[in-house]
């Protein structure tokens, strides 16, 4: 579904990404676990069309997208929850929801998106009119997926879903990020620091160091791997 | 104290509010947007007058009847500047944007605009004050009030109160506006929901030209005079209500332009009308002090 190739992607004269070579299959969950300052979040924001590429193709279904406009990206269904959030802090929540349907006027399913993310999450149904900067760090991860879904995504990026969140809210996010995959086919790139839980909700895993992909395979053999226990599971 | 002389200012105040609520959105909307000062949008707002009144004299010509001619020049105008806002945008400001340029950059491009298209007016029109007919006529069921508010002043501050409404359920309700609210806050986020940033900012250029391009028309039938030099004044006056109400924010603008009408048409009115700019100027300063971000501004939260 998703190919980077050869992917260098620049922040004026710094090389960032040096050489990506990736691939997402449909429906499937991968996972992206590297240490703080490895270029996992420019990958996220090359792919979405933020931060292009100066080098290499990214296919989407086949076709390129390396040098299609960002809005234009997340109308061929590519959808991103951002490292951190950023949710609109004075738009309500309802507002915030409202604007992951901006590129939608299909207004009965998205009618029923919204009973479907209220479910996920019940809290936002009760914090429907206030505004998203009121939220708790837990409350505001919820709203960001949210937001994003309501978009009725392919293809989800998740940047750091876990940053700074409760051990218990982390765990309820990541079953939810399960359950949507599941329920709607939706295929996820996750990005983690937190590589013990992406390793074991992944399918696939890469390992990224200074702007290199250094490992790939299995969720589970990443997880029993010495080195990547070593370096990223602190055991 | 004189009671009718008090509601007389407090109406002049309201006035004169209206007028600089009109243009002072468009300043504080492309800030909210770009956070560009656009020097040049007191000049939409003079070209707003000089259209309204080429029209209409062609159209008194013609003969056709009066509110025609009222409606159409009026139309015409707002299109006018409209047009005038999307490519001065586009012209002045864009390529800035795309290269990346600093800020300076672009103020000193808002400033030569503002320049450009006060001088184009001199030198296509005249440097002479044009008087421009009046088409509010003296209501009569209004005549009782008159001594207060007259006809002209009634209909800016209604108009002025549509227009807010029409404005505000554009922002608040329509898919435009939230997403011109949400680029405001965080634009990469709004990019990120698909929302194309480009059309945001041509939209808000033309919104605000709009309102400038009615408050145009409407000084210019109140004052019944206007000129090239006309959009200057208003411009900064504007912009300094702008600033006043919180820069960016847009009940700001309007409580920002009311405070400062109202502040004016008192010292203008109890003290001198000499020194009525010098006072609003002060009063800035002295709410600035108290209040940087202004007085419904909010205070600058440092994006992650
Ligand atoms: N906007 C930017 N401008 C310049 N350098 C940046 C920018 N964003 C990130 N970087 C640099 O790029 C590198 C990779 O950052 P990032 O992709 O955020 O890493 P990660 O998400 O893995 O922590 C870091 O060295 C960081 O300092
Ligand atoms: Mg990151």
């Amino acid at each position: 579904m998703l190919k980077l190739k050869n992917i260098q992607t620049f922040y004026g004269n710094i090389q960032v990404l040096k050489d990506i070579n990736m691939e997402v299959k449909q429906g499937e969950i991968i996972t992206l676990i590297g240490a703080n300052g490895a270029g996992k979040s420019t990958i996220l924001m090359t792919i979405s069309g933020i931060v292009p590429p100066r080098k290499g193709d990214i296919l989407f279904q086949g076709n390129p997208i390396q040098n299609i406009n960002p809005d234009k990206i997340v109308a061929l269904g590519i959808s991103q929850v951002p490292e951190g959030r950023r949710i609109f802090p004075y738009l309500t929540v309802m507002e915030n929801l409202d604007m992951g349907t901006f590129l939608r006027n299909d207004v009965f399913e998205i009618k029923k998106d919204m009973d479907y993310v209220f479910q996920l999450f019940p809290i936002l149904s009760e914090r429907r009119n206030q505004p998203g900067g009121t939220l708790s760090g837990g409350e505001q991860q919820m709203l960001a997926i949210s937001r994003a879904i309501m978009a009725r995504p392919k293809l989800l990026l998740l940047d750091e879903p876990s940053l700074g969140l409760a051990p218990i809210i982390t765990t309820q996010i990541f079953n939810i990020i399960k359950k949507i995959n599941r329920e709607n086919n939706t295929t996820i790139f996750l990005v983690e620091q937190n590589a013990s839980l992406a390793l074991k909700v992944a399918d696939r895993g890469y390992v990224m160091e200074t702007g290199e992909i250094i490992m790939t395979d299995t969720g589970d053999n990443l997880f029993n791997n010495k080195d990547v226990k070593k370096a990223y599971l602190g055991i | 104290m004189d009671f009718d002389f008090l509601t007389y200012l407090f109406f002049g105040g309201l006035t004169r509010g209206s007028i600089y609520a009109l243009i002072a959105l468009g300043y504080t909307m492309v800030y909210g947007i770009v956070e560009l000062i656009n020097f040049a949008h007191g000049e939409i707002y003079m070209i707003g007058a000089f259209t309204g009144l080429i029209i209409s004299s062609v159209l008194t010509m013609l003969g056709l009847p009066i509110l025609a001619i009222v409606v159409l020049s009026a139309l015409t105008a707002i299109i006018y500047s409209c047009a005038y806002g999307y490519t001065m945008e586009k012209i002045a400001y864009k390529p800035l944007r795309d290269s990346n340029a600093p800020r300076l950059s672009a103020l000193i491009s808002a400033i030569g605009m503002s320049l450009f298209l006060q001088n184009y007016v001199l030198l296509a029109q005249t440097s002479d004050f044009l008087p421009f007919p009046n088409f509010i006529p003296d209501f009569e069921f209004w005549e009782p009030y008159a001594h207060i508010l007259t006809s002209p002043e009634l209909v800016i501050l209604i108009t002025t109160v549509i227009v807010m409404i029409c404005l505000t359920i554009l922002i608040k309700f329509t898919k435009i506006g939230k997403a011109m609210r949400a680029t405001s806050q965080d634009k990469v986020m709004a990019v990120l929901m698909g929302v194309n940033i480009n059309r945001v900012i041509s939209i808000t250029f033309i919104v605000g030209s709009a309102t400038a391009a009615i408050g145009g028309i409407l000084i210019a039938c109140h004052i019944g005079q206007i000129n090239f030099y006309m959009g200057f004044t208003a411009g900064i006056k504007a912009f300094v209500a702008a600033v006043l109400g919180g820069i960016g924010s847009i009940p700001g603008a309007v409580l920002g332009s009311f405070v400062l009408g109202l502040t004016e048409s008192f010292f203008a009115g109890y003290f001198s009308s000499d020194y009525e700019d010098v006072f609003a100027f002060l009063f800035l300063v002295l709410i600035l002090i108290f209040r940087p971000s202004g007085i419904l501004g909010r205070a600058e939260t440092k994006k992650v």
